[in-house]
């Protein structure tokens, strides 16, 4: 784990440059923090950021409400065949990343999908691949994969807790809601917190399914959508190694950052979690 | 919690499974959608009613993917085979060892160590994945089984999982009483420690197995070869041909497929253990 990254901070000090004419090949040159400043001086670089931040404000909060809601519904007196429903709810789950959005794409594409002309049937024609429709498009992917995975977590949490306790507030006279949001909720913080730190991490890595958006759809998402894009495309487009190790320095730099940022606001040291990063 | 019976409760109690059910039919949606597109040809599929019979054309399907370029859906379907089962296992047995090992034996700085591979978890996979290919190409290895095959064989989750499960399997009676017979460390390991944990490695092993198995950004990255290629990376080439040529749609539909079955397969019959896990990585 540690050579990878050592090695990108080493590479990201150089960049390759054409000697004179462009004759005797490329000579690779020290040019310290020049990558860095290329990078962040880039407009197309830091959009990819300002995506990030839109596409983590509207996940995140749906993705922790719904698998939470969905959590306590289930773990509810009132719940009926549980283990089905936990199983069906997890099953996207094992569904590789790539062939979920090309599922996803296919059901966006007009000509293709019964749900957009369901829609446009009813009334409420959108278009996925507008400009205005690509973070909900990309949102609702993700969602689809991951809700169930992490209702599979609260769920566990849920299950936890001492059922003495529940029967205390009953007792009390407590509601089933107000048991819930009162008693429940509190008592697995922890597990929110912990879900939300790889969501944030896993999120910083978007790369799989805009690039599908990308391809050939007409859609409104770039080469550089996402920072991870960017530096693919830097990488594999332009040949910068420099440029695209100073991105990936970047973004793992942020990646801490925003994990010691949360793991300090929740207030308590976590001794691990339950894997959320996406192998995309 | 037994409440009486009252109408109230029948209605939550509906409301509930209801809610339950509609999530269900969000998630489950999509696939049923994957499972009748496969039986449609290209032009049925165009026609955009996926949920009809009108140009079923499952076999036709099935057998175009079988030959099309000589059958290289079959040979990617082994590729990931391959990465995914050797991976997996060598990586499991490596996470198995390392857990074991913090378990069983003291040494210095042991939670120091520990730590780091905590952090090792929050590290983004992605975000390595261009220094690796940047590394593997200095070492020549890029374009090659090797390529997919090395970096997987690390995974700090797995480490940080086998320590809790031989945290809870094993007690330390049972290796006292074997060192005591005179087994060696090696063989403490390998016939007590190893077999008490089995249920913690196949957990291991179904986690690791759907990650190689999904893994794209890795073999995108580092593989050009189409020999090499595994499904993930194959049907995305074929996807980008897709809207140019639209028979295509039904080889990336039918093959997409083919390559969700194992896992489904897997995680249906191996419930208890990705629930095993899920629940370590949680509560503990």
């Amino acid at each position: 784990m540690v050579v990878p990254i050592g090695y990108a901070i080493w590479l990201s000090l150089f960049t390759e440059k054409q000697s004179g004419l462009g004759f005797g090949g490329t000579e690779t040159v020290f040019t310290g923090l020049a990558n860095y400043t290329a990078a962040l001086g880039d407009r197309a670089f830091l959009e990819g950021f300002g995506v990030l931040l839109g596409y983590c404000l509207l996940y995140i909060p749906l993705l922790l409400a719904g698998a939470l809601g969905l959590a306590l519904l289930l773990d509810s007196a009132l719940a009926r065949a549980r283990r089905f429903f936990q199983l069906a709810l997890f099953l996207p789950h094992a569904v590789p990343g790539i062939i979920a959005a090309l599922i996803w794409v296919y059901l966006y594409t007009p000509q293709l999908s019964p749900v957009v002309r369901a829609m446009d049937a009813g009334g409420i024609g959108f278009d996925f691949f507008s400009p205005e429709g690509t973070l909900p498009s990309v949102v609702n992917i993700a969602l689809w994969e991951w809700l169930g995975y992490n209702m599979v977590i609260f769920y566990a949490a849920l299950q936890a807790i001492d059922r003495s306790v529940l029967e205390a507030a009953t007792v009390d006279g407590a509601g089933a809601w107000r048991i819930a949001f009162a008693i429940k909720v509190p008592l697995v913080k922890a597990s929110l917190a912990m879900v939300g730190l790889f969501t944030i991490i896993g999120s910083l890595q978007l790369f799989t399914e805009p690039l599908i958006l990308n391809k050939g759809t007409g859609s409104a998402v770039t080469s550089t959508w996402t920072p991870n894009m960017y530096a693919y495309t830097a990488a594999f487009d332009r040949n910068d190694y420099g440029l695209a190790a100073a991105a990936s320095v970047l973004l793992a730099l942020t990646a801490a950052l925003l994990s010691f940022a949360v793991t300090r606001l929740t207030g308590r040291r976590k001794s691990g979690g339950a894997r959320k990063e996406k192998t995309a | 919690m037994n409440r009486p019976r009252t109408p109230g409760r029948w209605l939550s109690k509906t409301a509930v499974n209801g809610a339950l059910v509609l999530a269900v039919v969000y998630m489950l949606f999509p696939l049923v959608w994957l499972l009748t597109a496969a039986t449609k040809d290209a032009g049925g599929l165009l026609a955009g009613d996926a949920f009809s019979f009108e140009g079923f054309d499952l076999g036709g399907n099935l057998s175009r993917l079988a030959s099309y370029n000589d059958g290289v859906y079959f040979h990617w379907y082994a590729n990931s085979l391959l990465y995914a089962g050797i991976g997996a296992l060598a990586c499991s047995l490596i996470s198995v060892a390392a857990g074991y090992a913090f378990h069983v034996y003291d040494f210095r700085g042991k939670e120091k160590l520990f730590g780091l591979v905590l952090l090792g978890v929050l590290v983004p996979t992605t975000a390595l994945a261009l220094p690796m290919y940047l590394l593997a190409s200095e070492i020549g290895i890029v374009n090659t089984y090797w390529a997919v095959l090395i970096p997987v064989l690390v995974n700090p989750f797995g480490v940080y999982l086998s320590r809790v499960f031989c945290a809870g399997y094993i007690p330390d009676e049972a290796l006292e009483a074997a060192r005591i017979d005179g087994a060696g460390e090696m063989r403490v390991f390998w016939s007590i420690g190893l077999r008490m944990v089995m249920p913690g490695f196949v957990t291991v092993f179904l986690f690791q197995f759907t990650a190689v198995w999904n893994n794209f950004f890795l073999p995108l990255v580092m593989l050009s070869d189409q020999k090499l290629y595994p499904l993930s990376l194959g049907l995305y080439a074929w996807n980008s041909n897709a809207h140019a040529e639209p028979d295509f749609y039904p080889l990336v539909v039918t093959g997409s497929l083919l390559a969700v079955v194992p896992l489904v397969v897997a995680f249906v019959s191996l419930q208890r253990h990705w629930k095993a896990g899920l629940t370590a990585g949680s509560v503990k």
